[in-house]
């Protein structure tokens, strides 16, 4: 008994610290433990269902149209269960190229959204603009109203302006009213109504991250111009304008990338010529029920979507490197 | 540059933005109101459009449907998303973290059609070789939906847990607190307000989701924004503006709740955080 109370004594290096490094020995591990837990879990779920599905849509696109459930032919297959054959179709990619139909609404995409997104940094720009100068009270009301309709149904949103742009809807009725037009002017089911219709879906996801920007940007830089006798609009130029870029290349991206695949849109407000290319995917898929082709036109738009998307990665990253 | 005007031209400009965001869904509420067939052209008043949508057992049906979803969707969410964003705000530079950060913003600019293609594929790939799931319907719907808002989630979660003070955290454990015990006696209730947002995004886009449920869903599982659509391209219908009213309502009455309670806790929580400035002064 003494022997031991003694070596706790004056041993105290030993004895005593073995219990510590257990503990801490412990701790380490847990906290290994449960970070690679806190990474693996969304980690293996996003790789199962973000990333594997897309090699999924590469395979299909390389296989056949075949009438069958489900409705392609296999990539591999065991010849007399010897030698494992594999059958690559690049068919369905000739056929984009070949059929003018996918270069057109591939075109067509393009210059809708491109459009849309322009029509949407016109409006959302002063908007953030007035809202990041406005009185910090009423800020947040004010980007309340911004968020607001985006938190209500999308279909709903888009649905809303049917009747509004259709020939007997509350345009053409209130300009006949005012006796400016005797004839309906057609809205609905044109590019026109697409334009609106995006500008209108996507405005919010334009204005927050201008509203980001230009609310950090420093006062004082404008009254310096303004002191130094820079008219304001040469002011907002040279000062504010570049100083906002991030904004308005983050917004732009936010509005022009899902715009490009857009479906819904072009469905209910765009006519039968309003080819746009998530459009000819879905019928690809729904109406002919051709799964390779549909796969291809996938690839297609993410090839098309790769640089921008790529962009806005980098911008996202660079942006949170910043904030921490 | 003093005051920001409202008679300039961004004053202008913010006012006529508000006009084109709010004027058609005013008239989308006062048109369920409207008695007559015709829906843009005025006959009176009414709500007899009310009554006829709670008779439609399919929309009803495809409602109850799509809060379920929504629920279940936001719940897994929720969890995958704090679980990446803490992984993202708080673990520095891991293996993997290039992948990790693109699978996490890659879905948020994905479009639909491309992500409702792969999935539908994935999961027919999956049931030919696993037998799971076996046919679609509500579980591959989650599925899908969990994934592409866990990703809002995601975004959601890392800018509030970067924000977060780490010295709180660091004195529960110097004071020998276990790491998941800091976590949820300190972490979780200083993020719960960002917690309840993430939920209530996730909810509110897996409710609004058309595109990605129409590919990955099977027969028999429609959801309310299937079913709205399928009508809606018929042409306008006076019931779908009423069950828009009823939805902007909801959501409105929601947002306003969901703002005020969040904007109290902020509230608490900076009073708090004042007090313990103040005792701090005291004892040093």
């Amino acid at each position: 008994m003494a022997d031991s109370d003694s070596e706790t004594g004056d041993g105290h290096g030993r004895r005593s610290s073995d219990p510590l490094s257990w503990i801490a020995g412990r701790v380490t591990a847990f906290f290994a433990g449960s970070r690679r837990g806190v990474i693996l879990v969304p980690y293996l779920w996003l790789l199962l269902f973000f990333l594997v599905p897309f090699l999924i849509v590469l395979k299909i696109s390389l296989s056949e149209y075949a009438i069958s459930q489900p409705p392609y032919t296999p990539l591999l297959e065991w010849v007399d269960g010897i030698y494992l054959e594999i059958r690559l179709n690049f068919g369905n990619y000739l056929y984009l190229v070949e059929d003018d139909l996918y270069a057109i609404s591939y075109l067509n995409s393009v210059k809708i959204a491109a459009i849309s997104t322009l029509l949407t940094l016109i409006l959302g720009y002063p908007m953030a603009y007035a809202i990041a100068r406005s009185d910090a009270k009423i800020r947040t009301a004010l980007l309340m109203l911004v968020i607001l309709p985006f938190w209500t149904s999308f279909l709903i949103r888009v649905y809303a302006w049917i009747g509004i742009l259709k020939d007997n809807g509350v345009i053409n009725n209130v300009l006949i009213w005012l006796g400016v037009i005797d004839q309906p002017i057609q809205m609905l089911q044109t590019d026109f109504a697409v334009y609106v219709g995006i500008t209108y879906s996507y405005l919010p996801f334009m204005i927050l991250p201008l509203y980001a920007t230009l609310q950090k940007l420093d006062i004082s830089l404008l009254e310096a111009a303004a002191d130094l006798g820079c008219p304001p609009w040469r002011t907002f130029l040279t000062v504010t304008l570049p100083l906002s870029l991030p904004g308005v290349v983050a917004g732009s991206l936010l509005v022009f990338i899902p715009a490009v695949g857009e479906f819904v849109i072009p469905a209910l407000l765009g006519g039968p010529d309003t080819l746009m290319i998530g459009r000819v995917l879905w019928q690809e898929f729904f109406n002919n029920r051709d799964w390779p082709v549909a796969s291809a036109v996938a690839i297609a738009i993410l090839l098309l979507l790769v640089v921008p998307m790529v962009i806005f990665q980098w911008s996202q990253a660079r942006s949170t490197e910043r904030d921490a | 540059m003093s005051r920001f005007r409202f008679l300039s031209f961004p004053g202008i400009m913010l006012f006529v933005g508000y006009g084109f965001l709010y004027v058609p869904i005013l008239l989308l509420v006062l048109f369920s109101f409207n008695d007559s067939r015709l829906v843009t052209v005025w006959g009176g008043w009414t709500t007899r459009w009310y009554g006829e949508l709670f008779e439609n057992d399919q929309i009803i049906d495809a409602a109850l449907l799509s809060l379920q979803i929504a629920a279940i969707t936001a719940t897994i969410a929720v969890v995958l998303g704090t679980m990446a964003g803490y992984a993202l705000a708080r673990f520095g530079r891991f293996r993997g973290r290039m992948l990790f950060t693109g699978m996490v913003t890659a879905p948020l600019v994905m479009p639909e059609v491309v992500t409702g293609i792969s999935l539908l594929l994935l999961f027919v790939a999956m049931e030919q070789l696993i037998g799971w799931p076996a046919g679609r319907g509500m579980v591959t719907i989650i599925i899908a939906h969990a994934t592409f808002c866990a990703a809002y989630v995601t975004v959601v979660m890392q800018s509030r847990l970067i924000s977060l003070d780490v010295s709180l955290e660091e004195a529960a454990l110097d004071l020998g607190a276990r790491p998941t015990k800091v976590f949820f006696v300190i972490t979780l209730p200083i993020i719960a307000p960002a917690l309840i947002a993430g939920w209530l995004l996730a909810f509110t886009l897996s409710l609004d989701d058309l595109v990605v449920a129409s590919f990955v869903s099977g027969p028999g599982a429609s959801t309310l924004p299937m079913v709205v659509f399928s009508k809606v391209r018929l042409g306008v219908s006076p019931d779908i503006n009423a069950l828009s009213t009823l939805f902007v309502g909801v959501v409105s009455i929601g947002i306003i709740v969901a703002s005020a309670l969040i904007h109290r806790q902020e509230k608490t929580r900076q009073r708090d955080e004042q007090l313990a400035m103040a005792a701090e002064g005291r004892t040093s």
